[in-house]
């Protein structure tokens, strides 16, 4: 029987909310300040083990239905389909480029093919690392 | 290719079809009655060879195999390949003839058999008749290997399999031990045909090659010859069916090194090592080899002790015909060059006698269902025609007339006599040794003939102590072949020069191509001392014969382990006694012994490089300020790395292994990588607390909380090895030897559009590892989710059962 955490419950609700958030500016930064993909990911991860930590993993895998094995494949295969799409246009594997575009709400803006590399990195990191703790944690033994 | 080339390779056709013929005719017809055609045609073609031959026309005709390589099956067929291919085809026609009756058409796998047979023949004539070496050396291997598989034929019995593998084991060593000497030869050379390699003689005996190649040309051809030490095998290879001792160990593999000698004799022929080394290993050979044919009680291994003692005295003779090429053209040359024709001319007799022999004891043992001459006796008036067969071929192979080894037996001796006035060697006692051991072992030859032919056909006969019930004369299939092996040894005594003409001159024409005039035989040479000898070796050796009760026990004085045998079972034995205890010295199981050996093989490697490249030499020019706060962090890493190394508790050397992971953290803040001291925070928290769940979850059984032990190897191998990788960092960063390419990422935001360097070398510029990292993260991922999800439940052991 699991105590009732009232008050480590309801700081992991606003914490989570916290370190989400955080953990998505690191990942957007990465490309002109310190962050990135690794880093990002690592600290979502840490948002989600922390839900994990405070309720119980029925109730998350309920409210969060997502296979992070998957994931991590999704992760891998995006970052090496972004290589393979610079082929299509005559490019090297992995060859990035980048543009400066004028979007209506956010003004003049840097797309860079390499943030969707980043996304696969980024997802490869949660994936695995969620994936390694929470069969750790479900193990028996 | 030519007909030659079909003649020769035609065994190996004709192996490949053997099995078909097995399948559809066996049940109606012996398979043999098929394979007797081809050595009975290759015979034919071979007879038809013989007016050109001995008119001294070769014959030279070439096959490509290999040709980028030189390596062709080159068929040169001179009067020595000539007799050779004719004893192998002949005796091969009747060692077929005598297996259909030997062997039974229903109980035996007639398809392996007549197959490893085929195999055997095209390979030996093919090896008799190759020029190019290395086809020479992939027949020689052929028939080791086809001997091995004849051998081992009944393959159930114990006692075949291990005849086989020691034949094989000692014959693929020598055989080995050839082709180094043949790549000797080559290189000096730098031909791979034998005649020009004779043509080139001068060349080789010059060369400083010259007596290593001699050296394992010989060992290969002592081994296959069973000379002695290495003829131990024979006797064990005994455990063949008959017809195959017959053939391979009587008449055609054991004389492939007598061949060889023979071939090799205009190259090495001359020098004092071959003259003194194929005489004495000859003259030992044949001394040693009648001395153990006496002890024997089963027929078979006298046979094979007596072949080894007649190999050994062919060598002999080979060997002092060796001589005739350190003379010119002349009267010395003659002299010793009728040695060589001796040993020619006994081969064949030998050929001739030892296969009716062996096909003799076949009948006996196939008969009465036992070889052991201390059951046998009395079987004269069962089996007269086999004793008809046995009388001639003893009495043959004891030197008596009218029978051909009469007349090589005193050609033998006349050798022998000139090996002991050779002066031009000086090593006098080995040249006076020699005839007298060679006579004295001629005195054995007779005993061993004489117990050869009286104890299973003289005495009493006593049905009650052998296997089979009704004892009768062979059928007549099985007599033929032995009694056209019997007629021509009556025969060639009475007509010795038609051989002599026709096939023996020109065989010798091919060793020394020279000579002044043909050899004749004659039977009678007045009163010289071989007449002597030979009347010697018949006195003393009936009467040894007669008293043999009285001094065979000298025998039993010698000690039982004091044989060669004994001697190679004990080593092999050794040997792998020494290389498991070798092995498991340094093979220990534990993984600390192996990282002790890798960190001292590292570490010694690295400081090897560092002092002979010379390159400890330190600059500390370029190196930044110390500060405070580097001194800081240093110190206090160095506290906790010591706390990990001596604290008795694990969960303290955790936490300080932690703390060292966050100095590292402050470390890459001071010297300003923020990326870096963010990942290191993060992946630190995440490996320590794994490792916290790793010692939760230690057995419970053996859990003691204790001290590291100490020992003094690991202290000295961890402190060298730190020392080394600190010498070499210090080395290699007080040297830059290239400017570094740091300047280019420096264009980060012209090129990639991003401020941030790191990031923009690890997604952009260098994409591709971290593609590669993050596989390998999520291979980690996903191996840790299959070891804990999907291992059975059960213990190891079961998981192997269900597999």
């Amino acid at each position: 029987m699991k105590p009732n955490d009232v008050i480590l419950n309801t700081v992991t609700k606003l914490a989570a909310v916290i370190i989400f958030t955080f953990s998505i500016d690191l990942f957007w930064a990465g490309h002109h300040f310190p962050g990135g993909g690794f880093i990002g990911g690592l600290t979502t991860a840490a948002g989600i083990v922390l839900l994990y930590l405070s309720f119980d993993i029925e109730r998350i895998e309920k409210n969060l239905p997502i296979d992070y094995k998957k994931m991590a494949a999704i992760g891998v295969l995006i970052a090496i389909f972004t290589g393979l799409a610079g082929m299509i246009y005559g490019d090297n594997f992995l060859e990035q480029t980048f543009g400066y575009f004028n979007i209506p709400i956010f003004g003049e803006t840097e797309l860079a093919t390499a943030v969707l590399f980043d996304v696969g990195v980024a997802l490869a990191v949660i994936g695995t690392a969620v994936t390694i703790i929470t069969s750790i944690s479900e193990d028996e033994l | 290719m030519s007909f030659l080339h079909f003649t020769i390779l035609l065994p190996f056709i004709a192996a490949i079809v053997v099995p078909f013929i097995y399948r559809s005719f066996n049940h109606k017809i012996h398979t043999g009655w098929f394979v007797v055609l081809v050595p009975v045609f290759i015979f034919i073609n071979l007879l038809l060879q013989i007016p050109s031959i001995s008119n001294g026309e070769n014959i030279l005709i070439s096959m490509p195999w290999i040709p980028s390589l030189e390596i062709n099956f080159d068929i040169y067929m001179d009067g020595l390949a000539l007799m050779f291919g004719l004893i192998i085809s002949g005796i091969g026609a009747l060692v077929v003839i005598y297996s259909i009756f030997y062997m039974d058409k229903n109980r035996e796998a007639l398809h392996n058999f007549y197959i490893y047979l085929l195999l055997f023949m095209g390979a030996m004539l093919g090896l008799v008749s190759s020029d190019n070496v290395f086809v020479l050396y992939t027949l020689w291997e052929l028939t080791s290997v086809s001997s091995f598989l004849l051998i081992a034929y009944w393959y159930e019995r114990k006692k075949s399999r291990e005849g086989a593998l020691k034949a094989m084991i000692i014959t693929v060593f020598g055989g080995l031990a050839m082709l180094a000497g043949l790549i000797l030869l080559v290189m000096i050379t730098d031909t791979y045909s034998l005649r020009e390699m004779i043509a080139n003689v001068d060349l080789i005996q010059e060369s400083a090659l010259f007596i290593p190649a001699l050296l394992l040309i010989l060992l290969g051809a002592f081994t296959k010859s069973a000379q002695f030490p290495f003829s131990i095998w024979l006797p064990d290879a005994m455990e063949a069916p008959t017809p195959v001792s017959a053939y391979l160990h009587s008449a055609t593999m054991v004389k492939a090194g007598i061949y060889l000698v023979a071939r090799m004799t205009p190259i090495f022929g001359g020098s004092a090592t071959w003259f003194w080394l194929v005489v004495g290993i000859g003259v030992i050979t044949l001394f040693y080899g009648s001395v153990r044919a006496i002890r024997q009680t089963d027929l078979k291994a006298l046979l094979a002790f007596s072949t080894i003692s007649q190999l050994g005295l062919i060598m002999s003779l080979l060997g002092v015909g060796s001589a005739a090429f350190y003379f010119n053209p002349g009267e010395s040359q003659q002299l010793y060059a009728f040695a060589l024709f001796a040993a020619i001319f006994h081969l064949f007799n030998h050929s001739t006698f030892k296969g009716a022999l062996f096909m003799v004891v076949g009948i006996i043992d196939h008969e009465t269902g036992t070889r052991d001459i201390r059951r046998l006796g009395g079987l004269l008036s069962i089996m007269p025609i086999t004793f008809t067969i046995a009388l001639i071929g003893s009495l043959s192979m004891a030197g008596l007339p009218p029978f051909n080894g009469f007349l090589s037996k005193e050609m033998f001796f006349t050798g022998m006599l000139q090996a002991s006035e050779v002066d031009m060697f000086s090593l006098e006692w080995l040249a006076n040794g020699c005839p007298i051991l060679a006579w004295i072992a001629s005195i054995f030859t007779f005993i061993y003939c004489m117990i050869l032919l009286v104890r299973p056909f003289l005495g009493t006969f006593k049905p009650d102590r052998l296997p089979k019930e009704k004892v009768h004369e062979a059928p007549i299939g099985m007599l033929i072949p032995p009694i056209i092996l019997g007629s021509l040894v009556v025969l060639i005594f009475f007509f010795p020069n038609i051989l002599g003409q026709y096939i023996l001159n020109p065989a010798i024409a091919s060793i020394v191509p020279d000579l002044e005039k043909p050899f004749k035989i004659t039977a009678w040479h007045g009163f010289g001392p071989e007449l002597y000898m030979t009347i010697g070796v018949i006195v003393l050796g009936l009467l040894l014969f007669v008293s043999i009760k009285k001094w065979n026990i000298a025998f039993r004085v010698l000690p039982e382990n004091l044989n060669l045998n004994y001697l190679y079972s004990s080593s092999l034995e050794n040997m792998e006694k020494r290389s498991v205890s070798f092995t498991n010295r340094y093979m220990t199981g534990s993984i600390r012994h192996y990282l002790i050996y890798i960190f001292v093989f590292v570490f010694s490697v690295l400081a090897l490089a560092l002092i002979t490249l010379n390159a400890i030499d330190f600059d500390f020019s370029n190196y930044a300020y110390v500060t405070i706060y580097d001194v800081g962090i240093l110190l206090a890493m160095i506290v906790a790395a010591l706390t990990t190394l001596f604290t008795r508790n694990r969960i303290t050397a955790i936490v300080s292994l932690g703390a060292v992971g966050y100095l590292v953290v402050m470390l890459f803040v001071i010297f300003r990588a923020p990326d870096l001291a963010l990942t290191q925070m993060v992946v630190e928290t995440a490996t320590t607390a794994l490792f916290l769940l790793c010692f939760y979850h230690l057995p419970k059984l053996g859990k003691k909380v204790e001290k590291v032990k100490f020992k003094l190897t690991n202290l000295i191998v961890s402190i060298l090895v730190g020392v080394t990788v600190t010498i070499l960092t210090l080395v290699a960063t007080g040297h830059k030897l290239f400017t570094p390419i740091t300047e280019f990422f420096e264009n980060a935001y012209e090129l990639a559009g991003a401020k941030n360097i790191v990031n923009a070398i690890l997604v952009d510029f260098r994409g591709f590892d971290t593609m590669l990292e993050i596989a390998v993260l999520f291979i980690a991922g996903i191996g840790v989710y299959t070891l804990i999800k999907l291992r059975s439940k059960g213990s190891d052991t079961d998981e192997a059962e269900t597999e």
